[in-house]
């Protein structure tokens, strides 16, 4: 019987393999990327691609040859050949992937350390996750915001963490994921190079409401980031209008994170807005109708699965003993200013 | 009564008595006797303890205890299913009637999911719920994935392979099977209590404050624990000390070595999923705030037991199948088995590492920063141990005569799939490239292809392959090679855009994405259904022809281990007398050679 030789299925692996592993290199396998820490990422995730289809065409071209080549003849009763090892080719096997592997691990440490360097005017913005929603502080402008706004070019600073559980801060287009847990604050560094508008997905399952955990993200120029800081740092002086009150009923708002589903402008969201809610007819999941009052507003703060709006998912957490009846008549209080 | 019965009976009283006791404790100490958590926790562990007395341990241990004659469950036909029987084969039948139809019911869930996924938007599902079938699903098929070879293949063909005529402990054999069933209860019943909507790593804080059903998850966790490690202890006991004469370890069949790695993971590592399954239950019920930051607890330190123990355990999903595929490959193409000492050294090295790679899962947690590069390189290295199994399959096809039969197809499927989920498992071993790629759907490929591709074609290959020995009939080969070009064109369609799907931003665990992933997510959701279909011609090929497929020969396949070497079905006892094993198993084109003689 004629003698096999490994040529053929060693060309084909040259054939396929090399442009395989260009086109793995070269295709645009990931979202557009809109930080500086990113360019390392993506670098990395394609130099794994190429090797990864290289090595791929090896072994589909082993097999795949093997296939044709070795499979039984009609007829033919008899063993294959007594083979049963190979010293050279088994240490070989053995040793080539671990420098692969050394390697890629080499350049993956450098990524992580460069990407993970602290840089110069780092801006500090202070992010926080809870179900089901994202605020964010700016400790330099004393800004407290349920929308990301980062100047372009500006090295950032992102100290995360979280009130309830576990969430993960994950804008696709800033690649690097952080988990924000309760009790602890976790440290990440992006510099947003591209003007755009982006969303925050918490990656990380939190309950009813994981995917509608989102935020807006701006990357913005500069001029109109400070702008953006005057324009809030005027919107969060008190209203003199409000009575005390509903005053600190605005403010428990939004540090509960209330407003990050439920608008006061009329505007749809998550949540029912609560401009003009109350004293309104509101029509009910289970086709009845209920009167918005502070009966109504108190249960379904309290309790909220029990009463839920028609064309709404029951995805609020229950404010049952997290919330004084101070705080939550304040709430209530606050709505019923939202005429 | 059939044994059953009675175990649930007891088990029943079990429960009684341990939820009273807990309200009678709460009453002396001045606390609300009728709370649920407590009652049920401590109820459901008499429960636990009554349904096994009943089942089987009081007939056997317990009346030996007691200086009475045990009764051993001695039934024919139909029956000997629904006891405590103690021949290996019988119980290696019951782990795999169970774990199919777990697996099909979980199947079934993922069907349900991907019609929610179909289209973005609401369909049939609310988040709440999506949430918790998405739970079920990943739970069953995790249980599935770690039990299901081991507890068929192992329990049936380890005996056989070595040639014994039982394992080593048949009653902790049987024990380790009918602990299961209040495991399966409890995630029956979970729905009824609001079921659980944290996946199947359930974290803390989030697994601490939802609904009670989640605890049915940690019981069932901890119960299916249990079993496993009464399990590999025996099969360690059982490959250690029952071997056949002659069976020296360098000629035990790779099945075999490969059950013997998992049962040391199994061992070794399960106790610490259980700890940190009893901890969240705790925390829940007796306010001891292990993982509660607001109490002094550390939610991270959930994160680093749980993956102790489930790290090691995606190893114990893979290695057995990688038993079953290099079985079959070097019967199937007529050649010794390639670089046997090398594949089973780097069945070795993966045990050995999986136990240093746990903290790759917490890249993207903020844990301490030292420990990433660490865990970096060991995540990395593991893929070289890996290689070798690859090397021993490439090697054994070199220049065989191949047959594709069923068993073969399926085999060589999982090889390319396996070849896909380990290569792109070298992007989540590389902690930046993790960072994009962690909690996205790129994982939910990634381990689709390992586990599904990989560890679920293997099983699928093993039915087949066994079919004929386990059974005495032989299945439809016609049927069998539609199943699998089904199978494993549409598992492809399936999870390979689920990469491109992750890559561009879509998380994972949710029941809504973005409308600009519309395309792709219909796509999937078509080639899931067709995947999904496949199966009913796999369960009508293994129903009909068990009941009248030809009659099957001893040796259909003509391969050389010496669980072909007695009658299909085997008799009580395997063999007529203690085979004599003269030299390896995989001795093809060796003029002369004898495996064994019987």
């Amino acid at each position: 019987m004629k003698r096999h030789s490994v040529l053929i299925p060693t060309v084909l692996t040259f054939l396929l393999g090399i442009p395989l592993a260009v086109l793995l290199w070269k295709a645009p396998l990931l979202p557009p990327n809109a930080v500086r820490e990113g360019d390392l990422v993506d670098f990395l995730f394609r130099l794994i691609a190429a090797i990864a289809g290289f090595v791929f065409a090896l072994i589909v071209s082993f097999v795949g040859y093997s296939l044709i080549a070795f499979r039984r003849r009609p007829g033919d009763t008899s063993d294959g050949p007594p083979m049963h090892g190979n010293v050279p080719l088994e240490v070989t096997w053995t040793v080539v992937p671990l420098l692969v592997i050394f390697g890629v691990g080499f350049l993956g440490t450098w990524v992580l350390f460069e990407i993970d360097r602290p840089k110069p005017n780092e801006m500090t913005v202070r992010v926080t996750g809870f179900q089901f929603a994202w605020l964010f502080e700016y400790p330099a402008y004393g800004i407290r915001t349920n929308e990301l706004v980062l100047p372009v070019e500006q090295p950032i600073k992102f100290e995360v963490t979280a009130t309830d559980v576990i969430h993960s801060f994950w804008v696709p287009e800033f690649r690097m994921k952080i988990d924000t847990i309760p009790g602890r604050i976790n440290v990440k560094r992006y510099t947003p190079t591209r003007i755009g508008e982006y969303t925050l997905r918490c990656a990380e399952l939190c309950g009813a409401g994981h995917y509608a955990m989102l935020a807006r993200v701006r990357v913005v120029s500069g001029s109109e980031f400070l702008q953006w800081v005057a324009q809030q740092s005027g919107a969060q002086a008190p209203e003199e209008t409000l009575s005390p009150l509903a005053a600190r009923g605005k403010e428990l708002s939004d540090q509960l994170g209330c407003l990050a589903c439920h608008t006061t402008d009329g505007s749809p969201s998550v949540g029912p807005t609560w401009k003009g809610l109350f004293g309104k007819e509101e029509p009910l999941a289970d086709g009845t109708t209920v009167l918005v009052d502070e009966a109504y507003l108190r249960t379904s703060i309290l309790r909220p699965g029990e009463q839920i709006v028609a064309g709404y998912q029951n995805i609020m957490p229950a404010y049952e003993g997290r919330l004084s009846d101070e705080d939550l008549e304040a709430i209530i209080e606050y709505i019923k200013t939202l005429k | 009564m059939l044994p059953v019965f009675r175990g649930l009976l007891w088990g029943l009283i079990g429960f009684a008595i341990g939820a009273l006791l807990t309200a009678l404790v709460r009453i002396a100490l001045g606390m609300e006797p009728w709370v649920f958590g407590p009652l049920f926790f401590v109820g459901y562990l008499f429960g636990l303890a009554g349904w096994l007395l009943g089942v089987g341990v009081w007939d056997t241990w317990m009346r030996e205890f007691l200086g009475m004659e045990p009764r051993p469950y001695k039934e024919e036909g139909w029956r000997r299913y629904f006891g405590f029987n103690t021949d290996h084969k019988v119980i290696g039948i019951q782990y795999g009637v169970t774990f199919i139809g777990m697996f099909l019911l979980a199947g079934l869930l993922a069907m349900a999911m991907r019609i929610e996924l179909m289209r973005p938007g609401r369909d049939i599902f609310d988040f709440a719920t999506y949430n918790r079938v998405m739970s079920m699903h990943g739970f069953l098929m995790v249980l599935v994935a770690v039990t299901a070879v081991p507890g068929m293949f192992g329990n049936y063909f380890v005996p056989l392979m070595i040639g014994a005529d039982d394992m080593a402990f048949p009653r902790m054999n049987a024990l380790s099977y009918w602990i299961w069933p209040p495991a399966a209860i409890l995630l029956l019943l979970s729905p009824f209590f609001g079921g659980w909507d944290s996946g199947w790593t359930a974290y803390p804080p989030l697994a601490i404050t939802n609904e009670p059903g989640q605890m049915f998850y940690n019981l069932a966790f901890f119960t299916g624990g249990l079993s496993s490690v009464v399990g590999s202890v025996n099969f360690l006991t059982t490959i250690i000390t029952m071997r056949a004469p002659g069976m020296t370890w360098g000629r035990v069949p790779i099945f075999v070595w490969s059950i013997f790695m998992t049962s040391i993971m199994s061992l070794t590592a399960t106790q610490f999923v259980g700890v940190a399954m009893i901890m969240t239950v705790l925390d829940r019920v007796a306010q001891t705030a292990f993982f509660d930051p607001a109490r002094g607890g550390y939610p991270l330190i959930y994160q680093h037991v749980f993956w102790f123990y489930s790290h090691p355990a995606v190893y114990v999903m893979i290695m057995p199948s990688w038993g079953i595929m290099l079985e079959i490959l070097a019967h199937f193409a007529r050649k010794p088995l390639f670089a046997y000492r090398w594949a089973v050294a780097g069945m070795a090295g993966v045990t050995a590492l999986s136990f240093t790679v746990w903290a790759h899962h917490m890249f993207t947690s903020g844990m301490p920063e030292t420990l990433h590069v660490p865990f970096m390189a060991t995540t990395e290295a593991i893929s070289v141990p890996t290689g070798l199994i690859f090397l021993a399959a490439l090697g054994t096809l070199w220049r065989g005569k191949l047959r594709f039969k069923t068993p073969m197809l399926f085999a060589l499927g999982m090889l390319f799939n396996f070849l896909i989920g380990g290569l792109t498992g070298v992007f989540n071993s590389d902690l930046p490239a993790d960072m994009h790629l962690h909690d996205t759907f790129w994982v939910v490929s990634h381990f689709h292809y390992t586990i599904l591709g990989g560890g679920i074609f293997g099983l699928i290959a093993g039915i087949y392959y066994w079919f004929p020995k386990m059974t005495g009939r032989m299945y439809n080969e016609a049927l069998g090679r539609l199943h699998f070009w089904l199978m494993f064109i549409f598992f492809n369609l399936t999870f390979f855009p689920m990469a491109w799907l992750g890559l561009h931003g879509m998380n994972r665990r949710i029941g809504d994405y973005p409308p600009d992933l519309a395309g792709m997510n219909m796509f999937v959701s078509m080639a899931a259904f067709i995947l999904g279909a496949s199966f009913l011609i796999f369960v009508y090929n293994l129903v009909v022809s068990w009941i009248r497929g030809p009659v099957a020969e001893a040796n259909p396949w003509g391969a050389r281990t010496l669980e072909w070497a007695t009658p299909s079905p085997p008799p009580e006892h395997n063999f007529p007398r203690v085979p004599e094993v003269l030299s390896g198993p995989y001795d093809y084109g060796v003029p002369g050679a004898v495996h064994a003689k019987v």
